[in-house]
């Protein structure tokens, strides 16, 4: 049994989402706001209206993939910087989400097809990206490059992880180095954006995809959607950094409801030539 | 001096900006616009020049003097356009085998609609993976502000160098103090915590050099700088694993 988790109060977005007192066994729907029964909503956490609740990295693995085998969770993250009250954040963190780091990675399978996987997880400070996050990413994507697999990376993030500084910051130049030498040696890379992919994340391997899928609804963007606003002085146009506003604006390839996700990611990596392997 | 202090200095307005780097160490620089997609950004200056007799590919961001300059500039804040011609110019600079110098100074990529309706992220995200690959060398010098992705957007390089009082962080103080704080004027604070200056950079081994300012804007500065960049470049130039070490140096992080 796959545990629920109800979408975390989230800094990006201020739109009266959060903040539900709901009963255990019931849940709002924050777009059409009816009153669903958990059962109602699964086994996708998606509403029949289309809203799709936010669920956790390990959640997308037992939904999606047949095998997943966790690699690289030996690392441990550490305040380098002694940055004041990082310890205990990381400590919540941890609590909040039951993992040591914002991403889960390693090997899975998906339709009799071997992949490398990784899960960001937003319960855990916001899936921002620190020095361990980066360090577990870049060494999947070494590994499915020595061993040719194709990659299929699930972001969610606030986005570089300000307690870690610019060590956080470089995390962004060295996935992308990662990821541009398995893209080098001829393999795929599958990034899905699921809410919210922002910051850090966004301007590296969220956007580096060969093919970038979406999940409907997501919030994908560089910069913060108040700091725009203190920026410009302007009002931001209805449904701005949401999934199809970036599709419009040509910046994913397909929004994928969750429950046709593991046949759309088998058909790509079909066509990719990855069942004759 | 706390990192504070230096924040200011990076920001001040008498600082030499991009294009005065530009004008004063290269010769016969001829500026190249657009990035044959949709604008040229003005924030972004960039060309190709001799350095000492060296064709050199230069990229620099320019955040302008005068009310005018500066609107034109856009305050330094580069757009996906922006990041584009760079990429743009930085291939051709591969394709015809010369060294590239980017000169860096933004409080960060432009945050606006506009911005985000053309790609800032995906802007960023492909210089990082191209800037990688990149089979020449790639020298970045901070000369101001490094504003977080912005600012490494054009800092994936063999050697990054920092002017004394330049800062690189991956948030401006002001916005750490707000949400650490949730009072930014507490910026002085968490300038102290985000490790920002050029010497922490060196410790934490995040940077090759830092560039003194005691003659800063003077003709010898210049002189010097254009020296010292020069004979780096070659010594990249004859490591015949250049791009190998950049990935390792990238990777070390």
């Amino acid at each position: 049994m796959i545990s629920f988790s109800i979408k975390p109060g989230n800094e990006l977005e201020k739109e009266g989402r959060d903040n539900i007192p709901a009963p255990l066994d019931e849940i709002v729907c924050p777009n059409c706001h009816r009153t669903l029964k958990l059962s109602q909503i699964q086994p996708f956490r998606t509403c029949s209206c289309g809203y799709h609740f936010r669920i956790k990295a390990r959640e997308r693995a037992m939904l999606f993939f047949d095998d997943f085998q966790e690699l690289f969770k030996d690392e441990k993250t550490e305040d380098v910087l002694s940055f004041p009250g990082y310890d205990e954040k990381l400590e919540k963190a941890r609590k909040a989400s039951g993992e040591d780091e914002s991403v889960i990675t390693g090997k899975a399978v998906i339709d009799g097809m071997t992949v490398a996987v990784f899960f960001m997880e937003s319960l855990f400070m916001m899936g921002s990206m620190g020095r361990v996050t980066g360090e577990k990413i870049t060494k999947l994507f070494e590994y499915a490059t020595t061993e040719r697999l194709p990659v299929i990376g699930f972001t969610a993030s606030g986005g570089a992880r300000m307690q870690e500084g610019l060590i956080s910051l470089m995390q962004m130049a060295k996935v992308s180095g990662a990821v541009k030498k398995h893209s080098n040696a001829g393999l795929l890379y599958i990034a899905v954006l699921t809410d919210p992919t922002t910051g850090g994340v966004t301007a590296s391997f969220a956007m580096e995809g060969d093919i970038i899928l979406s999940e409907p609804g997501a919030m994908i963007g560089f910069a913060g959607k108040r700091v725009i606003e203190q920026t410009t002085k302007k009002e931001l146009p209805k449904g701005f950094q949401r999934a199809e506003f970036l599709l419009k604006c040509g910046f994913v390839d397909k929004i994928v409801h969750r429950k046709d996700l593991k046949y759309t990611l088998t058909q790509i990596l079909a066509l990719h030539g990855e069942k004759d392997r | 001096m706390r990192a504070y202090d230096r924040v200011r200095i990076a920001r001040s307005a008498n600082r030499p900006t991009g294009l005065s780097y530009i004008n004063n160490i290269f010769t016969s620089f001829i500026e190249f616009h657009g990035d044959r997609r949709a604008k040229d950004d003005g924030a972004i200056v960039a060309g190709i020049a001799s350095l000492s007799g060296m064709p050199v590919t230069v990229v620099a961001i320019e955040k302008g003097r005068t009310a005018a300059e500066r609107t034109m500039r856009n305050f330094g804040a580069p757009s996906p356009e922006g990041y584009r011609k760079a990429l743009r110019l930085m291939k051709e600079a591969e394709k015809f085998n010369r060294p590239v110098i980017t000169f860096v100074d933004t409080s960060g990529a432009f945050c606006g609609i506009e911005a985000e309706e053309r790609g800032e992220g995906e802007a960023i995200a492909t210089n990082l993976m191209e800037m990688m690959d990149l089979n020449v060398p790639i020298l970045s010098v901070l000369i101001g502000e490094g504003g977080s992705g912005g600012a490494l957007g054009l800092a994936v390089a063999d050697r990054v160098w920092m002017l004394e009082n330049a800062v690189y962080s991956v948030i401006s103080p002001e916005g750490c103090a707000s949400i650490l704080f949730k009072d930014s004027k507490k910026a002085d604070e968490a300038a102290e915590c985000l490790k920002l200056t050029a010497e922490d950079a060196l410790n934490l081994n995040l940077i090759e050099r830092i560039v003194k300012e005691d003659e800063i804007g003077t003709e010898e500065f210049f002189t010097n700088l254009g020296k010292e960049m020069k004979s780096e470049i070659e010594k990249i130039k004859n490591d015949k694993d250049f791009k190998e070490k950049r990935y390792r140096r990238f990777r070390a992080f």
